[in-house]
């Protein structure tokens, strides 16, 4: 076994010195009603063996994303809080120093250093694209994230409720239900009226935010881009909700848009979580991803989760530490503001590395040709027969289209078979199941997509419906 | 003998040409660039007539750096990081065995990282084949019934199983609130607890560092009817086996409670010890330990749940079903109605799931077993070479890791763990876990937890055993090299204080 070093001499002398006659007398004392009944019964696998094995498993499915842009892979329009863009080769090369993967969480600054003005630099980069004073070193995901947004909001006002849009990812109104349930009200319940309808324009309006909301409310939890694309005007929103005294949550899935639209910070969000996934690596069926978190310097006591802090070493020497940790589960225990422990850290990492990348300038050609190709794809959409953009909120790279037919489900399905995974159907599986969203396909269109990708989608679009 | 890759007897060798790297964004010139982007194909759109008022007005404060600078950079950071494959990582509770490279070339197989998770189920056959295989093999090691793959972490393994925990008794329409927990768990057991809404009742570990059943009889019966769960780690966090877990199985079971074992600690398991068959309810598993799913500098992890009978209905949702009939057919199962619901989007850290399958099949069971055999043989030789030189927190047998404390050394110089573990950096080394677990730090004592694994060679273990007793050594002679220490390194002691009291948490130009 090639990871394990031992030879029979070795494990012979290192038992004389142990003080043991065998191997099996180190597990003597295990009690006999405790112990397996049985071995294992798992065949091992040589290399070779392995690679063919795990090839035959990876080649029965149809990847969106190739190693290169046309090897086989279907062309994808697939969206849903993951959109894939162009991950330069740097990243990966990057990643795949073993001082980056190997390393454990920089428990000891002293030789952690790379992780640690890393993660620095992280922060700085989430601050700057989200408006806000202070980022942590990331969370599990962007619906994980925006659930601890929500147990914070609690925590900073003292109030229970949480008010979502209805067109927040329905995944991420679910993982906060889940994380609420452990703290149901008097009755046991949480909050089944917490999701709030959606308007003509695609987002929540700001009559019927103010209509819902009361003093009882923690926050209010807005997407933008939310997931039908559209972009929440987040200035109105945010002061409806200060002025009954919650606080404004803005989730993003695609931090892309900031190259050309407002931070949630400049228009009054108080915390801003998201998910970084599709800028870092390749899609992975949906994760590892990376969480994004940040808030109001007013908050910082209150933030789940790691932070990096810039400090000296004995000599004077700019460094860099883990600090603030007495929010923290290892020091607070049950007191502490969450129980995340290991994070996305080298996720963190391959999406700080590609914004370093792209830069203050590369961002915004990025975001400005995701944007010009999506207005593109809209209007092609938008004018097939039968067809509509039934929303009339500005979007970014994600369009909501409503199909011919009634059904988007289906000829989703049909497209991917052809190998053209158009889009994402609102009512499939893992999604909404309100049937008023039946017909809607909602369609990502990025930089990786030509003029030619995107008529020939729209040619699929209209041979397949009926 | 000696670590073979440095001189018989010295500390490992250490000299380096290495670069600082200034903040990212303290590089560059304006305008410059990184990024390769396509042409515009399409008509060019205007922000600020497509979003109005929306429109930012100035980009986002990002680095203006070319690529070139981009890889020095973190190359140059990279190589400020201690990391496994540079040498032993003996960090207690963690496992920092060795990532097979084997299993970094898989994940990145087009038709594993190439997946977007809302393709059709259709497309994704291979996908779901991957995550129902792992699901059988987990459940093979732990005696499972099933295992939800969507926590993240381990942390939040540990919220799933304990809301699988609370869904259970409200099924059956009690409200319990308390958990049992003893002293040494990791600090995220009553974290987790308090996020569900439980109150959290520490039990105290016996002198001889076991968990004591009549300890959790009198537990049970000052909260009658009011107990939920035990959540108890095993090995403990103080590496022995909790001996006494059926009893405590037992008692907790006839109090209508359950039993939530906490799996970080799984390596020295594999194969000796099924905790579903040994009366564990629930549990989670780090495939970022055991599993050899590489830590990153910080995640991301994978903390699969393993359930018995009695939480299989509240696992999370989606499930992956192998559909009935001829042929390979696996489906998602959104439909359960006891569900707890979703604890983040998607399936869970899939890119993990596929590294943890390749190690598994690799090692398969007898690989497995040998594992868990030599990382206890690699912790016990630890043990008995630095018995005589460092105090032993308990004397009981240990499994995959060993518990140090610093009282005679203290007492007799004054060094003290802290110093200790930076003094080891001098030698080449990153130091164990320290100040933990709680129970062996009591009485102003300091612990070193030592959990080498079972991919360390003897010659290694020797080193590393030669290095702390130099060190101890070393103190009685002159115990000022070691509070000063570390000497060697990069950066000398950063001041944790100052960063707390004036915190800089983002860079700015002043």
């Amino acid at each position: 076994m090639r990871y394990i070093p031992h030879t029979e001499d070795d494990v012979q002398r290192m038992l004389r010195v142990v003080g043991k006659p065998t191997v099996a007398s180190l597990f003597q004392h295990i009690p006999e009603r405790l112990r397996a009944t049985r071995p294992l019964d798992i065949p091992p696998l040589d290399e070779g063996s392995l690679l063919s094995h795990l090839g035959e498993i990876g080649a029965r499915s149809r990847p969106a994303i190739g190693a290169t842009p046309r090897d086989g892979a279907a062309l994808a329009f697939l969206v849903a809080g993951v959109t894939p863009h162009t991950i330069p080769s740097a990243v990966d090369a990057l990643l795949m120093r073993a001082e980056w993967y190997t390393s454990y969480t920089p428990y000891q600054p002293e030789i952690s250093q790379g992780t640690l003005q890393a993660v620095f630099e992280l922060q700085t980069i989430v601050s700057e694209l989200f408006g806000l004073a202070v980022a942590n070193a990331s969370m599990y995901d962007g619906a994980s994230a925006t659930a601890e947004a929500v147990l914070m909001a609690r925590r900073v006002t003292g109030r229970r409720r949480a008010l979502l849009s209805g067109a927040l990812h329905p995944q991420y109104a679910d993982t906060v239900a889940t994380y609420l349930a452990g703290e149901p009200d008097a009755e046991g319940r949480i909050d089944p009226d917490a999701i709030l309808p959606v308007g003509a324009d695609g987002r929540l309006s700001p009559q019927t935010l103010e209509a819902r909301l009361s003093n009882d409310v923690a926050c209010v939890v807005v997407q933008s881009p939310n997931f039908f694309g559209v972009i929440a005007d987040l200035k109105p929103r945010a002061e409806l909700a200060h002025a009954r005294g919650a606080l404004l949550v803005v989730a993003n899935t695609e931090p892309v848009a900031y190259g050309v639209m407002k931070s949630p910070g400049a228009l009054g969000a108080d915390i801003a979580v998201g998910e970084g996934l599709g800028l870092a690596i390749p899609p992975t069926c949906g994760g590892p991803g990376v969480g994004l978190f940040a808030t109001k310097s007013d908050y910082l006591r209150q933030l789940p989760g790691r932070l990096v802090g810039e400090t000296v070493d004995k000599e004077g020497r700019r460094g860099y530490v883990l600090t603030l940790a007495t929010r923290e589960q290892h020091i607070r225990r049950e007191k502490a503001t969450s129980n995340i422990c290991t994070n996305q850290g080298l996720i963190a990492l391959a999406f700080t590395i590609h914004l370093c990348l792209l830069g203050r300038r590369g961002l915004t050609e990025m975001a400005r040709l995701n944007l010009s190709k999506a207005e593109y794809a809209k209007q092609q959409l938008g004018a097939l027969q039968g067809f509509s953009i039934p929303f009339s909120g500005p979007t970014f790279n994600e369009i909501a289209v409503r199909v011919r037919g009634g059904d988007a489900t289906r000829p989703a399905l049909r497209l991917a078979e052809k190998g053209i995974y158009a889009g994402v159907a609102a009512t499939q599986p893992g999604f909404y199941t309100d049937e008023k969203w039946k017909d809607l396909l909602i369609v990502a269109v990025t930089e990786r997509h030509s003029k030619q990708d995107i008529d020939r989608l729209a040619r699929a679009l209209d041979e397949v419906c009926p | 003998m000696s670590d073979r890759s440095t001189k018989s007897g010295t500390p490992i060798e250490t000299r380096q040409l290495l670069h600082t790297s200034r903040p990212i964004f303290e590089q560059g010139a304006p305008g410059r660039t990184g990024a390769s982007l396509p042409p515009c194909d399409v008509p060019a759109v205007d922000e600020k007539v497509a979003l109005g008022a929306l429109a930012r007005d100035a980009a986002p404060g990002l680095p203006e750096v070319s690529e070139v600078e981009v890889t020095r950079h973190f190359t140059r950071l990279s190589r400020w990081n201690y990391a496994i494959d540079i040498g032993l990582y003996p960090l207690g509770s963690c496992t920092m065995k060795y990532n097979p490279k084997v299993n970094e070339k898989v994940a990145r197989m087009p038709g594993f990282a190439g997946l977007h998770p809302a393709q059709a189920e259709s497309t994704l056959e291979g996908a779901l084949e991957l995550m129902w295989r792992l699901e059988r093999c987990l459940c093979e090691l732990g005696g499972f019934q099933r295992v939800t793959l969507q926590p993240a972490a381990g942390a939040q393994g540990e919220l799933a199983g304990v809301m699988m925990i609370r869904a259970y008794h409200a099924d059956r329409g009690q409200r319990r609130t308390k958990v049992l927990i003893p002293d040494s768990a990791h600090g995220t057991n009553p974290a987790s607890c308090t996020l569900n809404g439980f109150e959290v009742v520490s039990l105290k570990t016996g002198s001889d560092g076991l968990l004591h059943a009549d300890v959790v009889r009198e537990a049970i019966a000052a909260n009658p009817n009011d107990v939920a769960a035990i959540m108890i780690t095993n090995p403990s966090t103080l590496g022995l086996f909790e001996e006494h877990l059926g009893e405590i199985a037992d008692v907790v079971h006839e109090a209508g409670g359950l039993v939530y074992m906490d799996g970080a600690n799984f390596n020295a398991l594999l194969g000796k010890v099924r905790p579903g068959e040994a009366g564990v309810d629930v549990m989670h598993i780090n495939l970022h330990k055991t599993f050899t799913t590489p830590h990153g500098g910080g995640g991301p992890g994978s903390g699969v749940v393993g359930v018995g009978a009695r939480l299989e209905p509240f696992l999370p949702t989606p499930t992956v079903e192998k559909a009935p009939g001829p042929g390979d057919k696996y489906r998602l199962e959104y439909h359960r109605p006891k569900s707890i619901g979703r604890m983040r989007s998607w399936f869970g850290n899939f890119g993990m799931f596929v590294r943890a399958y390749t190690y598994i099949r690799e090692m398969g069971g007898p690989g497995l077993t040998q594992a868990t055999e030599m990382a206890v043989l690699n912790a016990n030789y630890v043990r008995a070479r630095l018995a005589e030189v460092y105090s032993l927190a308990y004397d009981k047998p240990s499994m995959h890791e060993v518990v140090f404390t610093d009282k005679k050394l203290k007492k007799e110089t004054g060094v003290q763990t802290l110093d200790v573990a930076k003094r080891l950096m001098d030698f080449g080394y990153h130091p164990p876990t320290i100040y933990f677990p709680l129970p062996a730090v009591t009485g102003g004592a300091g612990a070193l937890m030592i959990e080498p694994t079972e991919t360390e060679t003897p010659e290694t273990l020797d080193a590393f055993c030669d290095a702390m007793t130099a060190i101890s050594v070393e103190a009685h002679q002159d115990p000022a090299i070691a509070h000063a220490a570390p000497l060697n390194t990069a950066m000398r002691r950063l001041d944790e204080t100052h960063a707390a009291r004036h915190p800089k948490l983002r860079w700015s130009r002043d």
